[in-house]
C-alpha cells in the first residue's frame, strides 16, 4: 500500500513538472509578456526597464531556471493587477471556491448514485427512461445557460433567491444547483451502467443462492463493486469542478478561484494566470491521489499490485 | 457408491414437465422443454449432456434465479418436499434458497465477490442460518473452511478471493453453500473450470460432504466419467429434454437411447482417467426451431418415419430405467 501511494505521488510530481514547463513555454511563445503589461503608448526605455526588472532579458533556459527555482520555493511571481504575489491571490480566493464545491459533490453523490441504482433496478421501464432523459439533459446543459436560467426564474421572476455574490446560506443554493446538476447526471449514468454490469455477475447469483435479502444483494454486493468505476469519475469530476467553476463563479459573481481565473484572462494578468494554472494542477493531482488511495480501499485487488 | 443409510427412496425433489424458454427478439429459445426427473433423499443424481443442452437453465429454474431479460419458466412443476416452488412468492422462495436448496456455480473465479473477504461472505450464510454473535459466527466460519480442507483457515478467513487459487475458491464456495445446510445441492459443473489435477480432489470432497450430511445432490456435468465416479443415478439430457434416466450401472451396461449409446461409446474407459466426451457426428438442433419429433432424429442411425412425427413417450427398459425412443416401444 505504501509503495502504491509512493508511486502515485511520483507520478503526480512528474505530471506537475510537465504542466509547469508547458505553461512557462506557452507564455513565452505568445510573445514578450511585457507587451501585455504596459500600456500601448509606453516609452521604449520603460519597456527595457521592465524587461530587466522581470528578468526577461536573459536567454530562455536561464529564464526557465529562474522560474523553476522560484516555483520550487513557492514563488510564482507577482500579479500585475493586484500587486500581490500570485500565490497569495490564489489562496485568498480558494476558500470561497471550496465553500461551494463540497455541497455540489454532496448533491451529485447523494442524489446521482441512488438514482443510478434505482434506474438500474427498473431497467427499461418509465422510471428508468425518465431518469435517463434527465441525465442526458443534465450533462448536455451548459452551466452558464443553466445558471442564467436559474437566476432568471428564482431571482428575477420569483425573487426567492439572491442572484449572486457570497453571503448567507441562500446565496449558495443556485450556484450549488448549477454545479451539481452535471454531477447528478454524470454519477447517475455511470452508476446505472456499472450496476447493470455487476448485477449480471456470478457472485451476485451466489449471494442470491445464499438466500440473502434483495436489499443486501443490491446495496452491499452490487453497489460496492459498481462504485469502483464511479470513484474514478469522482476524481475526474472534482478536478473538473475546480476548473469548471470558472463559468459558474462568473455567472454568480462568486469570488472564488474560478472567477480569479476569468479575471486573470480578461485583464491579461499573465503571471497570475500562470500561477492559477499551476496551483490548480497541484490541487487536482492531490485530489486524484486521494481518490487513488480511496480506490485501493474499495477495491482490494489493487492493494497488492 | 455414495449411499447414506436407508432413506434412498424418499423423493425430495420432483420436477415434472418443466419448460423454461427465452423470449428474445429474434425468437423463442426452448432451452428447457419438458424436463422431468426425481431426486431422492441422500442420492447423487447426475445430469449429463453436451454443452448448450439446457443443464444450467434447468438448474437456475430450480433455484428460480433465471437471468433477467426474457427467461421464463412457462410450465411444469418443481415439487420440493411436496411444495411447488414455481408458485411461491419471491420472499417465500428466498426463505428456501440456501437452506432447502442451494447451488455451486461453474466458475470459482467469478463466484465470489472480489471486494469482500471470504470470511465476510461465509459469515453471511452462517448468520442467515443461525444468527448468533460475532465471535460464535467467526468460530463457525473457521470450522466451515476447515471442513472443506482449507489449511490455516484462521488466516484464510481474512483474505480476499484474488489471493486464492481457483481450487481453493471453489472450496470456499463449497463452504459457503454447506453453511446453509441445504437438503438439496445443485452442483453445476463445479470442476469444469478447475485444473485436471484438482478436479478429483474436489469430487472426493463433495462425496465426503454428501456422506456426512446425507443431502441430495443434482450433479451437472458434461463428463460421463465423472458420473461413473460420483453418481447413483444418471439423467441424460439432449436439446432441452431428458432422453434417458436410470441407475448409473444399469445405464452404462444397457444404454437404451441412441444418444446415450453414442455418449458412452465416446468415453474411453470407465475405470481409467476421467474421460471427456468426444463429439458425435452432426450438430445438436437449434433450440429455436425444434421439430415435433425426436430431437436426436437428425443425428440418429436408427431414425425412422415415426421419429419425425412425434416425440416418443418414455419407455421402461429396466429396473428404475427409462428412455424416450420409438424403437423401444413394445410393438
Ligand atoms: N441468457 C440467455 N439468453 C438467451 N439464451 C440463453 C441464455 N442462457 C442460455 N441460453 C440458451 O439456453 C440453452 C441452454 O443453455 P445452458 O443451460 O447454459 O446449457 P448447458 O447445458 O451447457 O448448461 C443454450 O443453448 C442457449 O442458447
Ligand atoms: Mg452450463
Amino acid at each position: 500500500m505504501k509503495r502504491y501511494i509512493l508511486r502515485r505521488l511520483l507520478h503526480g510530481i512528474v505530471l506537475l513538472s510537465m504542466v509547469a514547463t508547458i505553461v512557462f513555454f506557452l507564455g513565452r511563445l505568445t510573445g514578450n509578456p511585457v507587451d501585455l503589461m504596459l500600456p500601448e503608448d509606453a516609452a521604449p526605455e520603460d519597456r527595457v526597464a521592465l524587461i530587466k526588472a522581470l528578468g526577461l532579458d536573459g536567454p530562455l533556459h536561464e529564464q526557465f531556471f529562474i522560474f523553476a527555482t522560484n516555483a520550487f520555493k513557492g514563488d510564482l511571481g507577482m500579479s500585475i493587477r493586484m500587486r500581490q504575489p500570485a500565490v497569495e491571490a490564489f489562496f485568498s480566493r480558494l476558500p470561497n471556491t471550496l465553500a461551494i464545491i463540497p455541497w455540489a459533490i454532496l448533491l451529485g453523490t447523494c442524489i446521482g448514485i441512488p438514482l443510478g441504482v434505482v434506474s438500474a433496478l427498473n431497467r427499461g421501464n418509465i422510471l428508468d427512461r425518465a431518469a435517463g432523459t434527465v441525465g442526458v439533459l443534465g450533462i448536455a446543459t451548459p452551466s452558464f445557460w443553466l445558471g442564467i436560467l436559474l437566476i432568471f426564474v428564482f431571482s428575477v421572476e420569483l425573487g426567492w433567491l439572491p442572484s449572486g455574490r457570497m453571503g448567507g446560506p441562500e446565496h449558495y443554493v443556485l450556484p450549488v444547483i448549477t454545479l451539481g446538476t452535471f454531477l447528478v447526471a454524470g454519477f447517475m449514468r455511470l452508476t446505472r451502467s456499472s450496476m447493470l454490469e455487476v448485477m449480471d455477475s456470478e457472485f451476485v447469483k451466489l449471494a442470491r443462492i445464499k438466500g440473502l435479502h434483495e436489499g443486501v444483494v443490491i446495496w452491499k454486493h452490487c453497489l460496492r463493486n459498481a462504485l469502483i468505476p464511479v470513484l474514478t469519475l469522482w476524481g475526474v469530476f472534482v478536478g473538473n469542478l475546480i476548473t469548471g467553476a470558472i463559468v459558474v463563479e462568473t455567472v454568480f459573481a462568486w469570488p472564488g478561484v474560478g472567477r480569479l481565473t476569468y479575471e486573470a484572462v480578461i485583464y491579461r494578468d499573465f503571471p497570475l494566470l500562470q500561477a492559477v494554472i499551476i496551483l490548480k494542477a497541484i490541487l487536482i493531482l492531490t485530489i486524484n491521489l486521494m481518490v487513488d488511495i480511496l480506490y485501493a480501499y474499495v477495491d482490494p485487488r489493487i492493494r497488492l499490485t | 457408491m455414495s449411499a447414506a443409510g436407508g432413506v434412498k427412496d424418499e423423493t425430495i425433489l420432483e420436477v415434472r414437465d418443466l419448460r423454461t424458454h427465452f423470449f428474445l427478439r429474434r425468437g423463442v429459445v426452448k432451452a428447457v422443454d419438458g424436463v422431468s426427473f426425481t431426486l431422492r433423499r441422500g442420492e447423487v443424481l447426475g445430469l449429463v449432456g453436451e454443452s448448450g443442452c439446457g443443464k444450467s437453465v434447468t438448474a437456475l429454474s430450480l433455484m428460480r434465479l433465471l437471468p433477467k431479460g426474457g427467461a421464463r419458466a412457462i410450465g411444469g412443476e418443481v415439487l420440493l418436499d411436496g411444495t411447488d416452488i414455481l408458485t411461491l412468492g419471491d420472499s417465500q422462495m428466498r426463505e428456501i434458497r440456501g437452506r432447502k436448496i442451494s447451488m455451486i456455480l461453474q466458475d470459482p473465479q467469478t463466484s465470489l465477490n472480489p471486494v469482500f473477504t471470504v470470511g465476510d461472505q461465509l459469515r453471511e450464510s452462517i448468520f442467515r442460518r443461525a444468527g448468533g454473535r460475532t465471535a460464535q459466527i467467526m468460530r463457525e466460519a473457521v470450522a466451515a473452511l476447515r471442513r472443506v480442507d482449507i489449511a490455516a483457515p484462521e488466516q484464510r478467513i481474512g483474505q480476499y478471493p484474488h489471493q486464492m487459487s481457483g481450487g481453493m475458491k471453489q472450496r470456499v464456495v463449497g463452504a459457503i453453500v454447506m453453511s446453509g445446510e441445504p437438503e438439496v445441492l445443485i452442483a453445476d459443473e463445479p470442476t469444469t473450470a478447475l485444473d485436471v489435477t484438482i478436479q478429483l480432489q474436489y469430487l472426493k470432497l463433495l462425496q465426503r460432504l454428501q456422506r456426512e450430511t446425507g443431502m441430495a445432490i443434482l450433479f451437472i456435468t458434461h463428463d460421463f466419467g465423472v458420473v461413473a465416479r460420483l453418481c447413483d443415478r444418471v439423467a441424460v439430457m439432449y436439446a432441452g429434454r431428458i432422453v434417458e434416466c436410470g441407475p448409473v450401472q444399469e445405464v452404462f451396461e444397457h444404454p437404451s437411447h441412441p444418444y446415450t449409446q453414442a455418449l458412452i461409446a465416446s468415453v474411453p474407459a470407465m475405470t481409467g482417467p476421467i474421460g471427456r466426451l468426444t463429439t458425435i457426428e452432426g450438430q445438436p438442433p437449434s433450440l429455436m426451431d425444434l421439430s415435433a419429433g425426436c430431437r436426436f432424429e437428425p443425428r440418429c442411425r436408427h431414425a425412422e418415419a415415426r421419429c419425425r412425427e412425434a416425440y416418443p413417450p418414455p419407455v421402461g427398459v429396466g429396473p428404475d430405467h427409462t428412455a424416450d425412443c420409438w424403437r423401444l416401444q413394445p410393438a
